[in-house]
């Protein structure tokens, strides 16, 4: 670990400026991974700031009917929050499938959207790794890569996106409320995360001296009809292999909208919305589920080791369309998949 | 405080917590762990190190009431907070419910990972999220238990759990 | 005497349970001194080669550093092997850390840096810049297979493999069922829970303290005085709590020598842990690839085994276990060959993990006994019970006991086999397909050499001590139970007095033999000190047992008793005032019955019934009960024996599921070197699992009946998953663990 000076700040306004004082200053809210990297020297910011106290810890009800998560709420109480649990209950979902309760209550909104891959390669330091070390190369190729991308991968990188939370995220077409020094601006989560490129040490569309602020969520009609489904290694306490976080709006037996995204394939939540709208108006049935799994998967690239995610990731969009139109989704506590 | 961390010329930071009940005024460099200095400097070796990232929870305390990873936490921030430690719930003289129920059914072997499971075990009380077994095995994922005590330790809890219910919790620092 | 049963035999609370709920047991790492200075390990990250220059210049000027050790600075230490080899060090040459520039396996410590502080220590660490010349790694057992030797030396006689018997090549050719297969396991790693630690205090006239994490307190200290050439009187070592080792702490590991070799050149207290990433780089469960060919008449009946074993080294040492000579005993067969080889990797020396050997090759073994099983179209359960043996065909000797047919039917009954439907993939629960599988397993029943005191006060109060360790096995419990048995009072009387090398004499915790030698000492100790008490009572005026021999008397109510007429005795305040004591204390010594070793052969057994449930289109796959059946002579207390069981059975689960060190081959280096890549069972993964201990009197295991429990349950366990995998599937998978993609990817047969 390198040492690092210690600030709290008092406002954004203070951690914006803070951030722009020093390019090797780091934001810590729950520190869940930020810790995590600084012990492994994968992190090694000279000034770290204490956003813990800024008055971002609120749910706000708007008036669409749709949220406002402060960046510094918890994952236990978006998860737990009665408004969530019955307006968003995918995120509430996604949320309790990840990490452990002890992670969840320290881990916070804006830092959920900010965790880092969690790559072999990425993480020792000894190590090349374009995301750590630009320029570096990617011993994920042609490395182990059984937990890499199938999709949006590029030759420097072929890392995935960590979080439960952010595919939930994704698939409610969830805004991202940032401050910088230039004021406030919104972006839209699809476009938060970024793909490799060939730029992989950059896992998000952030400005210099910004800071998340909120996650604003519109009011949806997919509360009865949605699911998220994780796979994974053992059956707790385990990143995702691939998951699937999938809402549905459904009439006579069509799909008025469908939406699907996946976990643990790609650098970002992955989401098609071009592909889901080819959907609108078809049957609600396993042949369009198929259709759709096959649309979605029809660039993936496997790499050896994670040549299973592809079939993996086409039957867990097909199982959980099958959970979300049936109005059963996903319980994340009984391990028998639904 | 006349200690290697004060005298090494590296920043530190004086702050406040409460620990067990009782306030302690602590000088932390600011990388230091909530964890590290329970341990080292107070030595209050209730709590373990296991992995020290976050990824076995045999460091887990109760902050304000919460459970939390302390091998991630710094200290420094947590200047005011209230601290419950393994320590604070019971003695070998007088066991908090749940270290009695641990003892009686045999819910560790080593007990290394014993003081994180027993503090998870009490926020998961407190939190009321769990309601049976299925819950309980889930949201005890977050502390591994090598020696494979799992099924006592559900046990354990499943009868704290059953006979709490109802009745008002027991504070996590009485 | 033990027969009556007042405390032995029942569920007793572990004693020192009290103190691990509170946080009040103190582990290696747990301990304080005045002075105190600390130590990190730099660790190589190269997995062969040398190193071409060490830079140390910003580590030391690090605030805080008091000094950077290197092979270019390292003390002065003992020249010749022998002094570096512990008590169970293998053939070949015993690692000595910093000795050269050589690196000889990713993670092996090439610097180590000592703080005022251990942040200090830690970051400057950090700090320490190497260059190194790399070589071209060799770390794949699959692809090294055919770079495989008998070990030239064997680390003990009984790992060799039996001379072959019959013809099995012959047999196999001619019988009517054939199965062949490779079974592949993945090096495993035994992550207890405590990190590795050494915590050595200085005294005030050069003697050392130290708390250190091993299973063997004499061991670590017999290893260092060999190493810094110390002297016995001066060290103790100490071990009051261990965090769990699984056998990875049974031989002294290097921040044992890291933190002895700085204090002794500091002349400070010292103290070094381990971080949890350095844990990947010590003793593991060698990587193994297996040939096992199984043949049989129509009738289910064993006409052939062969076995073949390959298994991981490192360059300097040749680590052994028995992974195949299994095979020659579990079933009646008149046509075995047994092979076993081992292959050197460029990767730090494997050790004993959990039934070392058997956890390996009764996987295998019994995974090929399915495969019969279907070959033949038999029930699993009956192909084995077809070929029940009562001898040790390897040895040709006769078996103490054996109670497996009482595993194999109660655990049936228990698990409800009999309702199983023999076609793979004919079982279904909604989108999950179960499956039912079961296996055995065998340990052998061991006892050592081993040496116990016990001390009985005037207060009625008994002392029991050894130098044996408590590493969550419950030995505190069972040696407080025997004296209380003894004694007949309550065992919280008993003071257990274990974990320090000053102790008597005992060997290393392993093996699952402590029970039998230390409980078999402490026996033999405690009835020393009743003869003795009854010598004494002998001598006092009008003694009612002047004419009783020690067969005929004991402890009851506080009194030496007549067994016959508990009327008739005196009490022992009497006795030991009568006699001008304080106290009566006598030492013993036991070791295993030669003779009885000549003509019988022992082992625990068990059988081990696992239930899946395998999502049909994800390939999702839970263990959702199990039943195990154990056959392991008597159970001093059942609640703690149960503890065990479980824990081999949860530890069996992950080597069938989850666990695998994943070592990328150009590089040779471990990648999932943490608790988050590297899984072992989580909670959510543990339903239900029932331990069922079958009745089996065995006098002749160990004087006090006890057999062992620390291996069996393991063993079989992963071999259970995988046949009930098949069973839900219809797919074979030989390479473990068992993961998603591997279901996946394989066809249903």
């Amino acid at each position: 670990m390198k040492p690092f000076s210690y600030t709290r700040a008092e406002s954004v306004r203070d951690a914006v400026a803070a951030l722009m004082a020093n390019p090797q200053a780091q934001l810590l809210a729950g520190g869940t991974n930020l810790i995590d990297l600084i012990k492994y020297d994968v992190a090694e910011p000279e000034a770290v700031i204490d956003i813990n106290r800024l008055p971002l810890k609120e749910i706000v009800e708007l008036p669409d009917g749709g949220l406002r998560i402060g960046a510094l709420v918890s994952n236990s109480a978006v998860a737990y929050d009665p408004r969530v649990k019955q307006h968003f209950p995918l995120l509430s979902s996604a949320i309790l499938a990840g990490a452990s309760p002890q992670l969840r209550n320290a881990a916070t909104t804006g830092g959920n959207l900010l965790q880092r891959t969690r790559c072999y390669y990425f993480y020792d330091p000894a190590s090349p790794c374009n995301k750590r070390d630009p320029g570096s190369g990617c011993p994920a190729i042609g490395g182990l890569n059984r937990i890499h991308a199938i999709l949006g991968a590029s030759d420097a990188c072929i890392a995935v996106h960590p979080s439960d939370m952010c595919v939930a995220l994704a698939a409610l077409d969830a805004t991202v409320e940032v401050e910088g020094p230039d004021g406030a601006r919104e972006i839209g989560f699809a476009d938060f995360h970024r793909l490799p490129g060939d730029g992989p040490d950059r896992d998000n569309t952030l400005r210099r001296g910004e800071i998340v602020t909120g996650v604003r969520l519109e009011a949806n009609h997919f509360a009865g009809h949605h699911t998220y489904l994780k796979l994974r290694d053992r059956l707790s306490y385990a990143f995702a292999l691939v998951s699937v976080a999938a809402a549905v709006q459904v009439a006579d037996g069509r799909f008025v909208e469908v939406r699907v995204a996946l976990g643990g394939v790609a650098h970002k939540p992955w989401r098609d919305p071009l592909a889901e709208a080819e959907f609108a108006g078809a049957p609600a049935g396993e042949e369009t589920f198929i259709r759709l799994a096959d649309r979605l998967l029809a660039g993936a690239e496997g790499r050896g080791h994670n040549d299973f995610k592809i079939p993996l990731a086409h039957r867990a969009i097909v199982r959980a369309l099958r959970q979300a139109v049936s109005g059963h989704p996903q319980d994340q506590t009984v391990k028998a998949i639904q | 405080m006349d200690t290697p961390r004060a005298q090494s010329g590296l920043p530190t930071s004086s702050l406040i917590l409460d620990i067990n009940g009782i306030a302690q005024t602590v000088e932390v460099h600011p990388w230091t762990t909530l964890l590290d200095l329970l341990r080292s400097e107070l030595e209050l070796t209730g709590t373990k190190k296991g992995c020290d990232h976050g990824q076995c929870g045999a460091c887990t305390v109760l902050i304000d009431g919460e459970r939390i990873n302390s091998c991630l936490k710094l200290a420094v921030t947590l200047d005011g907070a209230e601290i419950t430690t393994i320590e604070g719930l019971g003695t070998p003289g007088d066991m908090h419910p749940l270290q009695r129920a641990f003892v009686e059914h045999d819910a560790f072997q080593c007990g290394y990972c014993t003081p994180g499971q027993i503090c998870s075990a009490v926020g998961l009380i407190n939190e009321g999220h769990a309601q049976g077994r299925d819950e309980i095995r889930e949201l005890m994922s977050g502390n591994l238990c090598r020696c494979g005590a799992y099924t006592n330790i559900a046990d354990a809890i499943e009868e704290v759990l059953s006979a709490q219910a109802g009745t008002p919790q027991r504070e996590a620092a009485e | 005497m033990l027969n009556q049963s007042k405390t032995v035999g029942l569920p007793v609370s572990r004693i020192d349970g009290p103190l691990k709920v509170t946080g009040q047991a103190r582990y290696a790492a747990e301990h304080f001194g005045p002075g105190m200075l600390y130590g990190h390990v730099v660790s190589a990250t190269i997995a062969t080669g040398r190193i071409r220059a060490i830079h140390t210049a910003a580590a030391e000027h690090f605030p805080g550093v008091v000094k950077i050790y290197t092979h270019d600075n390292r003390p002065k230490t003992a020249y010749r092997d022998s002094r570096w080899k512990d008590a169970v060090a293998l053939p070949g040459h015993p690692f000595r850390p910093l000795e050269n520039d050589r690196v000889l396996f990713d993670g092996q410590p090439v610097a180590f840096v000592v703080a005022e502080s251990p942040e200090a220590a830690r970051d400057a660490a950090g700090l320490v810049q190497i260059e190194y010349l790399s070589e071209e790694p060799h770390t794949d057992i699959v692809a090294q297979r055919h770079e495989s030797y008998e070990p030239p030396v064997p680390r003990m006689k009984q790992f060799m493999p039996p001379p072959p018997r019959g013809d099995a090549e012959a047999a196999f050719a001619a019988a009517a069922h054939r199965v062949s297969a490779d079974y592949v396991l993945s090096g495993e790693h035994h992550n207890p829970m405590e990190l590795f630690a050494s915590t050595v205090l200085l005294g005030t006239d050069g003697a050392l303290t130290i708390h250190d994490k091993t299973q063997g307190s004499q061991n670590s200290c017999d290893y260092i005085c060999g190493v810094f050439s110390l002297d016995p009187g001066k060290v103790v070592v100490k071990n009051s709590f261990v965090g769990g080792a699984f056998g990875q702490a049974l031989r002294p590991k290097h921040q044992l020598f890291f933190a002895v070799m700085a204090s002794l050149d500091l002349n400070r207290s010292m103290k070094v842990e381990m971080t949890r990433q350095d844990m990947f780089y010590l003793t593991w469960r060698p990587s193994c690839i297996q040939t096992v060919s199984l043949a049989a008449d129509a009738e289910g009946h064993l006409q052939a085994v062969m076995h073949h074993a390959v298994h991981a080294t490192s360059r300097h040492e040749d680590y052994q276990e028995n992974v195949a000579n299994w095979s020659g005993l579990a079933y009646k067969c008149e046509n075995v060959k047994i092979s076993y080889e081992i292959a050197k990797l460029d990767l730090a020396t494997p050790g004993d993990m959990r039934a070392p050997g058997a956890a390996t090759g009764m996987t295998a073994l019994e995974a090929a006994m399915d495969e019969l099983a279907y070959a033949a179209g038999i029930d699993p359960l009956e192909l084995r019970i077809r070929n029940f043996v009562h001898r040790d065909q390897n040895q040709d000797k006769a078996i103490t006991s054996k109670a497996l047919h009482a595993c194999y039917r109660e655990g049936a009954a228990r698990f409800g086999w009999a309702e199983r439907s023999a076609a793979p993939r004919s079982m279904r629960e909604g989108d999950d397909l179960v499956g039912w599988g079961m296996a055995g397993g065998i340990w052998e029943a061991m006892m050592s050499k081993g040496e116990a005191k016990v001390r009985l006060s005037v207060d009625g109060s008994v002392t029991v001590s050894a130098a044996a360790s408590d590493i969550g096995t419950g030995t505190y419990t069972i040696l407080g139970q025997l004296a209380a048995e003894a004694f007949d009072c309550p065992v919280d009387a008993v003071s257990v007095e274990i974990g320090a090398s000053d102790l008597p004499k005992t060997g290393v915790e392993g093996g699952s033999w402590t029970a039998a030698t230390t409980g078999s000492a402490v026996q033999a100790a405690a009835k020393a000190v009743i003869k003795t008490l009854l010598t004494h009572a002998q001598s006092m005026e009008n003694s009612p047992l002047k004419e009783a021999k020690v067969q005929q008397v004991e402890i009851a109510e506080g009194r030496l008793v007549l067994e016959s007429n508990h009327q008739i005795g005196v009490s022992m305040v009497d006795i030991l005032e009568a006699a001008g004591l304080e106290a009566i204390e006598e030492h013993a010594k036991v070791g295993p019955d030669m003779l009885t070793m000549m003509r019988y052969a022992s082992y625990s057994h068990s059988a081990v019934f696992v239930e899946v449930k395998v999502d049909e289109e994800l390939g999702i796959v839970r263990v959702t009960r199990v039943v195990s059946a154990i056959g392991a002579g008597r159970i001093l207390n059942p609640k703690t024996a149960r503890s065990q069981i479980l824990g081999g059975i949860v530890m069996g689960i992950g080597m069938a599921l989850h666990e695998e060190g994943m070592i990328d081959h150009r590089t040779g280096r471990i990648m999932n070197h943490n608790l988050a890549e590297y899984h072992v069972p989580a909670h959510a993964d543990i339903r239900d699992i029932e331990v069922i201990f079958v009745e089996e009197d065995d006098d002749m295991a160990s004087p006090i009946g006890v057999k062992g429990l620390g291996e069996i349950g393991i063993v079989g366990v992963a071999a259970a998953v995988s046949n009930a995998v098949f069973h839900a599937t219809g797919k074979r998978i030989r390479t473990l663990p068992i993961t998603v993609d591997k279901i996946l990817q394989s066809e249903a047969v």
